[in-house]
């Protein structure tokens, strides 16, 4: 696939995944752990609901899963197009 | 053996380990210093980056404080990790690209601006001398309480200490020290939690226990959840449940986002994936530090419920609607020996108000409890004193662990507290010295004098952090996280936008830092007091009483939004940015073609 670097369509689709996973990064603590925490207090885990277990813990898995997929993706995208060290 | 000369032994040893390490290591390049890391293994430079990170706020204070509000500081826990998701995806690469070691120096190049390096260190120098006054607090807890001594000696001594351990200096930068630091401060952080953890649900993993049954041996009823017994307890003495939330959300989302891009604006931190071999390294660099920041992380919210379940029932032996400990059992018993260790640091106190032989904890603020207290005699809360910031260094007196835990505990809360008060003063001692002197002021200053020029700011550094931290503006956490609001309105912006603009220019970056950067300090001295000095403050530090009704530890998100709309405004009203800095930011969008980080 590596044909002529071509920085922009590489910068474009190293855009779209920081914005896949930013939109993932935001809705979880902010939204399963706070915001809609009221909504989800029907669904019990270990004597309490699941947005006490994502903000005291849930997050940071979903945070170490988020860095570890972009890097994963990132160093793939650097292959593609030839723009890998 | 007495409990003291077991704590020095472990505290003695962990010592001579690190420095061994620094001696054997600095043998082979002195280079290191700058570039710890260059040529280092992503999971070791992870693993030193986690021991960099984790100061007192994170070891010493967090769970002290999760534990007496419960859900609510959920926050420290989402923000001080969320951060590195920032980091990761949308600074560590293209900073390791542009290949220079410091943060100012990216955002003079950059923007082409003189200027704008200076507001950057100065942004730096603002940031990191407010986080050293968080740590001095945990220092002084810290020595107070290894020393046996009063918390105000604690903290001078612990002044001494750190300053000393800074001039000797290069051992921050050598990276297997951090690991053998990190190694120190995990196993100090959870061997009594899984202690505990064991004793309160027979769960091994602490993490997984905070969302077990409780032991029936201890619990007394059959299957309860751990959360559920805690609540009930709590909410019986009149206080907040644990769980629930009792904050408004807009506070809670802003202090959490101000804690996360304040994580990301950290020049210490940042300056780590400066100087891993490659680009691709970057990346994994920030994943790994996650991960073992995350064994401390998954287990501070299970040290604070179980400590909190721990110090109500040793109040309560009875159960709570039974009789409260008597001042002769907490006199007599060895398992409330901690307290009397503690009473003598002045951050625990008690009294027997109504005189009646017993020390009733509940809180007299509650109007549910103004009925109860009446029926029984009660003339108000006699556990009268009980500062967050000792919670986990008393944690495994409290739960009656064996004595080299406790010993360990204290070696691990020294290692945090002093690593990183120590790291800090070296960034601020550089960035006087060879930004702000040697790199804007008295170009011609000989190395000899900037060397002096070095020792000299990081003295003034900790003699302000000292004089602050006897009386801190809050718990060592809570200064930390002004800290994290101011690093977040003034640095993090406008390292993103230098990145993914090309428009920002330099007027308009140097406009965003300084309103972001002035905005947030000036409304935190509102609520704080003018400098942190008690009784300057124009607003009471409630959530009611503030002037927008948003906390000052959480105002830090608000003054970044502040900087990316000014920067983007005044750029977009003058000079377009010259052709050569559009392309410097194309390349630095791109791997291909990363050296070796350069000197300056």
């Amino acid at each position: 696939m590596s044909e002529q670097p071509d920085p922009s369509a590489y910068w474009k689709a190293n855009l779209r995944v920081i914005k896949i996973s930013l939109i993932i990064w935001a809705i979880v603590p902010f939204g399963f752990g706070i915001l809609l925490r009221p909504l989800l207090s029907g669904i019990e885990i270990g004597g309490t609901d699941l947005g006490f277990w994502v903000a005291q813990q849930g997050s940071i898995l979903v945070f170490l899963a988020i860095i570890f997929f972009y890097a994963w993706r990132m160093n793939k995208l650097d292959r593609e197009h030839g723009v890998e060290e | 053996m007495e409990q003291f000369t077991i704590n020095l032994l472990f505290v003695g040893a962990s010592f001579a380990l690190y420095i061994g390490i620094a001696i054997w290591a600095r043998a082979g390049s002195t280079s290191e210093f700058y570039a710890a890391g260059r040529g280092v293994h992503p999971v070791t430079n992870g693993m030193a980056t986690a021991a960099d990170w984790m100061s007192a706020a994170s070891f010493i204070s967090m769970a002290g404080l999760i534990a007496f509000t419960g859900y609510d500081n959920s926050s420290f826990l989402m923000g001080w990790t969320g951060g590195y998701v920032l980091l990761a995806l949308l600074l560590a690469p293209y900073l390791r690209k542009f290949g220079k070691f410091t943060v100012s120096e990216f955002i003079g190049d950059r923007f082409y601006s003189p200027t704008a390096r200076l507001v950057a260190v100065i942004c730096l120098i603002v940031a990191s001398t407010t986080y050293v006054i968080g740590q001095m607090t945990g220092v002084g807890v810290a020595f107070g309480r290894f020393l046996e001594i009063s918390n105000t000696s604690g903290l001078l001594i612990g002044a001494c200490v750190v300053f000393a351990y800074a001039v000797f200096g290069g051992m921050k930068g050598v990276t297997y020290t951090q690991v053998a630091q990190y190694v120190v401060l995990i196993l100090a952080y959870t061997i009594p939690a899984v202690f505990i953890s064991l004793q309160l649900t027979g769960n091994a993993i602490p993490g997984l226990g905070l969302f077990s049954e409780v032991n029936s041996a201890t619990g007394g009823e059959g299957s309860v959840y751990l959360l559920q017994k805690l609540d009930q307890i709590v909410t019986d003495l009149g206080f907040a449940s644990y769980t629930e939330a009792h904050k408004d959300n807009l506070n809670m989302v802003l202090f959490t986002l101000s804690l996360m891009i304040g994580t990301a604006g950290l020049p210490h931190v940042i300056m780590r994936f400066f100087t891993v071999p490659k680009v691709s390294d970057a990346r994994w660099s920030a994943g790994w530090a996650l991960v073992f920041i995350a064994l401390l992380y998954l287990t501070a919210p299970a040290v604070g419920a179980m400590a909190r379940l721990n110090i109500t029932e040793l109040m309560w032996p009875n159960g709570t609607n039974g009789e409260a400990v008597s001042v002769e059992t907490i006199d007599t018993d060895e398992r409330y020996n901690w307290m009397q260790t503690w009473q003598k640091t002045g951050l625990l106190d008690w009294e027997d108000k109504n005189g009646d032989g017993k020390i009733q904890y509940y809180n007299d603020k509650s109007d549910a409890m103004a009925e109860k207290a009446e029926a029984n005699g009660w003339q108000g809360n006699e556990f009268t004193k009980f500062n967050r910031d000792i919670l986990v260094l008393a944690n495994p007196e409290i739960a009656n662990l064996p004595s080299w835990v406790i010993g360990l505990v204290a070696a691990g809360g020294l290692a945090a507290a002093l690593s990183t008060a120590a790291g800090l003063l070296l960034a601020i001692s550089s960035a006087v010295s060879h930004d702000l002197l040697k790199g804007q002021l008295t170009p011609n200053m000989s190395e000899k004098a900037e060397l002096m020029s070095a020792r000299i700011a990081m003295a003034v550094a900790i003699l302000v952090a000292t004089i602050l931290g006897l009386n801190p503006p809050g718990f060592a956490a809570q200064t930390v996280a002004l800290a994290f609001g101011l690093a977040a309105a003034s640095i993090f912006p406008a390292l993103m936008m230098g990145i993914f603009s090309t428009r920002i220019n330099n007027v308009g970056a140097v406009a965003g830092m300084l309103s972001g950067l002035g905005f947030t300090l000036v409304y935190i001295f509102l609520h704080k007091g003018w400098l942190f000095i008690a009784g300057t403050n124009s607003f009471p530090d409630t959530v009611d009483g503030s002037l927008f009704g948003i906390q000052s530890t959480a105002i830090g998100a608000v003054g970044a939004m502040i900087n990316f709309a000014v920067a983007y405004a005044v750029s977009l009203n003058t000079a377009d940015t010259p052709q050569e800095i559009k392309d410097l930011v194309e390349s630095v969008r791109v791997p291909a073609g990363a050296g070796e980080a350069v000197d300056h």
